[in-house]
């Protein structure tokens, strides 16, 4: 371990490690731009430039590794001397704007000037101008304030994976731009925003709504997928005008994905309800909370009494928190239903003994050295875990996947295997037959796998998963809504088992582990979410749900809710998907309630509301508590959220649940492995259609990820059609039709069609992975 | 023993020959013996390394560092592919050696790299060919094939069971390529932009792997050397200068050219071979190793000879070799404005002080030579020299600031009346 003496404090620093690691150690300051710890070093900026014993010339710190004695003086005459150097250069040609720049009070160029600048100019040439760019809805540019750092350039090409932006000319007139005029369409692209230490890249949205002072910072967390990435939630007044990450090292380091960071503007949308809502003669009428609520528990009681408890179906966003979802059970079992549910776009509604999590630390994805990804786009469904995965395999891991389309990872795949959905079961049979040819213990499935004929890149896939040390066998959110979870779960089980590897399932939503410790699963006489809809129920109480675009079938759920003799809704929108309903309760966002979720690793995270509700909007675990009180069931006295919390984890309250969460699999078949003909649909919920919010921002919904869907077909099957991108086609799921434009993707697995679910567009379609057929128009 | 004949000429002795590039000129008199005699007796790198060591020959592109030593810091014994990388991106102002070499002698040039390639473990060749001269590109490419058809390269060279080959890279003119580290990225396909050091070429370079990099005059002179001993290399020139050198000098001199002549000649006779400067002038300034060396005043120059160690001691560089010669008809004003620019335009962007400081300099000297110069202008630019000079990735931070302050330092009177009197001290 090298000692380094800097600034006269002796320290040790762990082998390899840089003067400006050393300097973080000891608590010294260096000022620097282009480093950043989670980048690769470039050294260009010359900030950090320290003063160096027995060197000749001042060193960058950020690229300068220490050796054993090494002296080094961060504010010596000869260090300040190129420090000050330096930040003469970088103002020189920045135009110094900084009263109407966004970046002003919290800019990194402005806070190192004031340390290390001089107070006056005495550059008196003319200034440089560059032409700024059009980098999509997301990030605003001011290119002249760009000190070309190439920290936007050196996170699409290492953290995203995609080269975005890059540098363009010579001397002084580099550039950062886009390729040839694109925008920047990445899933993770809004990082730039904070990367960039100046004003060149700053937040289109939030662009002139606020100086950075103004602005009152609540941390928080982020209620779309599973991650549950930290951030600060930033307000002026009683209004949401910024997401921005927080760091953790443990969920989301300092990264957010672009819906965490821009699903805010939804809080504002012309789509929040904002008071309760009674349907009169089907026409929608503002109510008070007193109406509305005396009206939900009387059609309630009148149903359960007529019709029976049983013909109540319960319903519930598994975005929501803990406590809302607990209470919502609560209410549910009170009134004596079971249909129960959360996981609105499973198709199998087997519960297993505990909840139902990643496996292992979000973490040590990173650290892997094997990994298989059954049915997850996971680019889409979990943004910032694709990010990790690309870490772990930047550092050699194999990573290795099965899906029916094979989307560009922006990483290397070791081997994949693409089959339409009906045959993922046959293809992760055949890595487990690979793996037992090779001499693993298959255990429970041995037998049923046995006769299975294996691929080459399953035995490639079983190859990779019998070397290596650290593993994990990994079921995405496809392979969750699959019709045959169970047995893709026994037999993902088995491999992870015989190959040594951890096991687990990407948790779509925010609170999905938070919503099976609760119990918002049906009873051992109820039906789950896909059973209440395919069989409907007189009456449904929904949280946060939009049937038709979060079920597993949305023609199912369509046909349920419009013949349902009663649907009340518990939602922060009012929304085309809601039409059906009879009762509209406005209730709060994440940002305006107290409340709680539970990652996919099982880490309990708490969070303030940031804001006051909008209009009459109220928390939903409130709502909840007077309609407990109203039906006159006991036990809903609680007079806060923490209260709420206590009864619903129990002693685990404090965020320990390792007894809770279990991936055990059911005790079930794997049923028949062979592949039945015909085309089926590959049906994902869009990156930005995961949830209300998403659904209802603006900008997300400007992106072209955000585009309206279309039918993607291989070459092959077009060719057997008779069709050519482009055409008009007929999509048909049983007794449902809907008209959408063809068009090619090659990467798709023979017989799969690609039409996204949870989409306005599609709702009229079926099951998300069931059979499909097409027709020219 | 004249000056400039095969006596003294290391690299350019074809042109005696009618057919100096051809590969039977070469192999007539004496060419690729050194490299069958190498691959023949199996001689150790570690006695090719110590006979180059002996020779006192130093890099000829303008560092001047030690060949041998060079060399020597090759992991040779690292697994997997190793890389000789010749540097043939004569950008510098006033150089024109190399090109010559690659039209005259290509041949020398090969067999050098080839015992380079040879001695230092390396699985193949790169020559980074200046973006400008695209006949010599193709020619040497013409060279390599007729190598290769006479079987000194690819597989199983002569019969000695060891594989190496050799390729020509094109750039694209940018001057920053010459530097060693942007030339490596530019091979790769990669905008030619200098790594910061360390980690250095020797033990990561091409493709992350250890490779040497010479000028090309450097790899020519290694099958000389290796034909007639280390010892009468170093006693061409003088000690700790071995050799001969290409001089390209150029300007006010009245027969421009190359000129291989012992290190160690006196400057006054390297005038004298180039005819003089133009008549009825006088000699005012030198620069005497390409335009990022320091700028010499006459009486300073005419007192050197022409070596690394004593153009040092006058306070500039011997560089490449690219003596360029002023008469007293040079508005040094002028010549520093047209320098400063080649230097602003030439900046690769990548760090700051090159990025912004060349446009600062150049745009101040444009001021004073167009009659806007202001009497602090003078002490600014040596102010923001010193914030460029040593705080850069590369060298190419120097090289813009050592024209400026040297001719700030020589020549201040004439910038000094430009700004007083908006107009120039010589001529009219």
């Amino acid at each position: 371990m090298p000692y380094i003496e800097i600034d006269g404090k002796q320290i040790e620093v762990a082998p390899g490690a840089t003067v400006m690691d050393a300097a973080h150690q000891a608590g010294i300051v260096i000022p620097h731009f282009c480093y950043h710890k989670k980048l690769s070093i470039a050294a260009n900026c010359r900030m950090c430039l320290v003063e160096v014993e027995k060197a000749p010339k001042p060193l960058p710190a950020c690229a300068t590794p220490v050796t054993d004695g090494m002296k080094v003086q961060t504010h010596s005459p000869k260090a300040v001397a190129a420090q000050a150097g330096v930040m003469e250069f970088l103002l020189i040609n920045h135009p110094l704007d900084c009263p109407i720049c966004d970046q002003g009070g919290e800019c990194q160029l402005q806070d190192v000037a004031v340390g290390y600048g001089g107070s006056t100019s005495r550059y008196s040439e003319a200034k440089r101008v560059v032409k700024d760019k059009e980098l999509g809805p997301l990030i605003s540019t001011d290119m002249t304030r760009c000190i070309h750092c190439s920290r936007c350039i050196r996170f699409g090409q290492e953290i995203a994976g995609l080269m975005e932006l890059g540098m363009s000319g010579r001397g002084e007139h580099v550039e950062v731009m886009p390729f040839l005029e694109t925008q920047v369409s990445h899933e993770l692209s809004g990082n730039v925003i904070e990367l960039c230490p100046v004003g060149a890249l700053t937040s289109k949205p939030f662009r002139y709504k606020a100086r950075s002072w103004e602005l009152s910072r609540r941390k928080s967390v982020s209620p779309h997928d599973g991650l549950g990435a930290n951030v600060q939630v930033h307000v002026k007044g009683d209004r949401v005008l910024r997401v921005v990450p927080q760091d953790n090292e443990a969920i989301n380091e300092c990264w957010i994905a672009d819906r965490d960071r821009f699903s805010y503007e939804a809080l504002s949308a012309e789509q929040r309800l904002t008071q309760p809502m009674l349907k009169k003669d089907g026409q929608w009428q503002a109510a008070s909370w007193q109406d509305a609520l005396e009206q939900v528990a009387a059609r309630l009681g009148e149903i359960r009494a007529k019709r029976g408890a049983a013909e109540i179906g319960a319903l519930a966003s598994p975005h929501q928190t803990v406590e809302e979802l607990y209470l919502f059970t609560k209410l549910m079992r009170g009134i004596g239903t079971e249909n129960i549910d959360h996981r609105l776009a499973q198709a199998d509604a087997a519960v297993g003994a505990g909840a139902r999590w990643l496996g292992m630390a979000v973490a040590d994805i990173d650290k892997l050295d094997r990994i298989l990804l059954v049915g997850s786009s996971i680019r889409h469904e979990q943004p910032l875990i694709a990010q990790r995965l690309r870490q772990a395999v930047k550092r050699g891991a194999q990573l290795d996947v099965l899906h029916a389309v094979g989307d560009d990872l922006l990483c290397k795949v070791n081997a994949r295997l693409i089959a339409k959905p009906g045959a993922w079961l046959n293809n992760l049979a055949q890595i487990a037959r690979a793996m037992q040819d090779a001499g693993a213990d298959l255990g429970v499935v041995a037998a049923e796998i046995a006769n299975v004929s294996v691929s080459d890149a399953a035995r490639s896939i079983g190859a990779s998963l019998m070397s290596g040390e650290r593993k994990a066998v990994l079921l995405g959110a496809l392979a969750q809504n699959h019709p045959a979870a169970s047995a893709l779960h026994v037999l993902a089980q088995a491999i992870a088992t015989a190959s040594g590897a951890s096991f687990g399932f990407l948790s779509p939503a925010a609170n999905s582990v938070g919503a099976q410790l609760v119990g918002a699963l049906p009873g051992p006489n109820g039906v789950g979410a896909r059973g209440m809809l395919s069989a409907p129920k007189a009456a449904y109480f929904l949280l946060g749900v939009e049937p038709s675009l979060d079920a597993y079938s949305s023609a199912e759920a369509a046909a349920a809710m419009r013949d349902a003799d009663f649907v009340v809704a518990l939602s922060a929108f009012k929304t085309a998907a809601l039409d059906t309903a009879d009762v509209l309760l406005p209730i709060a966002p994440f940002t305006e309630t107290a409340g709680s979720f539970v990652n996919m690793e099982g880490r309990l995270q708490r969070f303030h509301a940031a804001v006051k509700p909008l209009g009459e909007a109220r928390p939903a675990w409130k709502v909840l508590r007077v309609l407990g009180n109203l039906l006159s069931l006991g036990g809903f006295d609680y007079d806060s959220v923490e209260a709420v919390r206590a009864d619903a984890l129990g002693g685990e309250a404090t965020g320990d649940f390792a007894s809770a969460l279990d991936n055990a699999a059911p005790e079930a078949s794997l049923g028949a492995l062979n592949i039945a003909d015909g085309l089926e649909r590959l049906g994902e919920t869009p990156i930005y259609q995961l949830d209300p919010l998403t659904r209802y921002s603006r900008t997300l919904q400007a992106t072209p990820d955000a585009a309206e869907p279309v039918a993607w077909l291989g070459s092959e099957l077009l060719t057997r059609l008779g069709l050519a991108e482009g055409d008009q086609i007929r999509l048909r799921q049983d007794a449902q039709a809907a008209v959408m434009t063809v068009r090619r993707d090659d990467r798709l697995a023979v017989d799969a069609v690609r039409v996204a679910a949870a989409h306005p567009l599609t709702a009229v379609l079926g099951a998300r992975l069931g059979p499909i057929s097409v027709e020219k128009v | 023993m004249s000056l400039n004949t095969p006596d003294t000429q290391v690299c350019l002795w074809t042109l005696q020959h009618p057919e100096p590039a051809s590969l039977a000129t070469y192999m007539a008199n004496g060419g690729y013996e050194a490299l069958k005699k190498i691959l023949a007796e199996r001689t150790p790198a570690e006695t090719i390394i110590a006979e180059v060591k002996t020779s006192a020959l130093r890099g000829r592109g303008g560092a001047g560092f030690p060949t041998g030593l060079k060399w020597s810091f090759m992991p040779r014994s690292f697994p997997g592919d190793k890389y000789v990388v010749c540097n043939t991106d004569e950008g510098e102002p006033g150089t024109f050696k190399d090109r010559d070499i690659l039209r005259f002698n290509p041949h020398q040039l090969i067999e050098g790299m080839i015992i380079a390639g040879y001695t230092l473990g390396a699985v193949a060749g790169y020559n980074y060919i200046h973006g400008e001269i695209f006949a010599e590109y193709e020619s040497w490419e013409g060279a390599l094939e007729e190598a290769r058809a006479a079987g000194f390269l690819g597989k199983n060279i002569l019969g000695s069971g060891w594989n190496f080959e050799l390729h020509a890279h094109h750039g694209y003119g940018a001057y920053i390529c010459g530097e060693e580290t942007a030339l490596l990225e530019s091979i790769e396909g990669k905008k030619g932009q200098p790594r910061f050091k360390p980690p250095f070429p020797a033990s990561y370079g091409l493709y992350g792997k250890p490779t040497t990099i010479n000028n090309t005059e450097t790899l020519a002179s290694i099958p000389w050397i290796m034909r007639h001993g280390g010892q009468a290399f170093l006693e061409l020139g003088k000690p700790n200068n071995g050799g001969s050198k290409i001089f390209s000098i150029s300007g006010h001199v009245n027969k421009p050219g190359n000129y291989e002549i012992p290190l160690g000649t006196p400057f006054a006779d390297l005038l004298e071979m180039a005819g003089g400067v133009r008549t009825g002038h006088q000699l005012k300034a030198v620069i005497p190793g390409g335009s990022s060396a320091p700028v010499l005043p006459a009486e300073v120059m005419m007192a050197c000879t022409l070596d690394f160690d004593s153009i040092a001691k006058a306070g500039s560089m011997l560089g490449s070799g690219a003596v360029i010669v002023m008469d007293d008809s040079v508005c040094m004003v002028k010549a520093l404005e047209r320098l400063a620019y080649f230097y602003f335009e030439e900046s690769c962007g990548q760090c700051t002080p090159c990025r912004e400081g060349t446009g600062w300099m150049y745009r101040i000297v444009r001021r004073i030579e167009h009659g806007k110069g202001r009497p602090e202008d003078l002490d600014e630019l040596l102010r923001i020299g010193k914030n460029i000079g040593g705080n850069t990735i590369c060298a190419l931070g120097e090289a813009a600031v050592g024209p400026v302050v040297s001719f700030v330092k020589h020549f201040r009177k004439e910038f000094e009346y430009h700004i007083e009197h908006q107009k120039c001290m010589v001529g009219n």
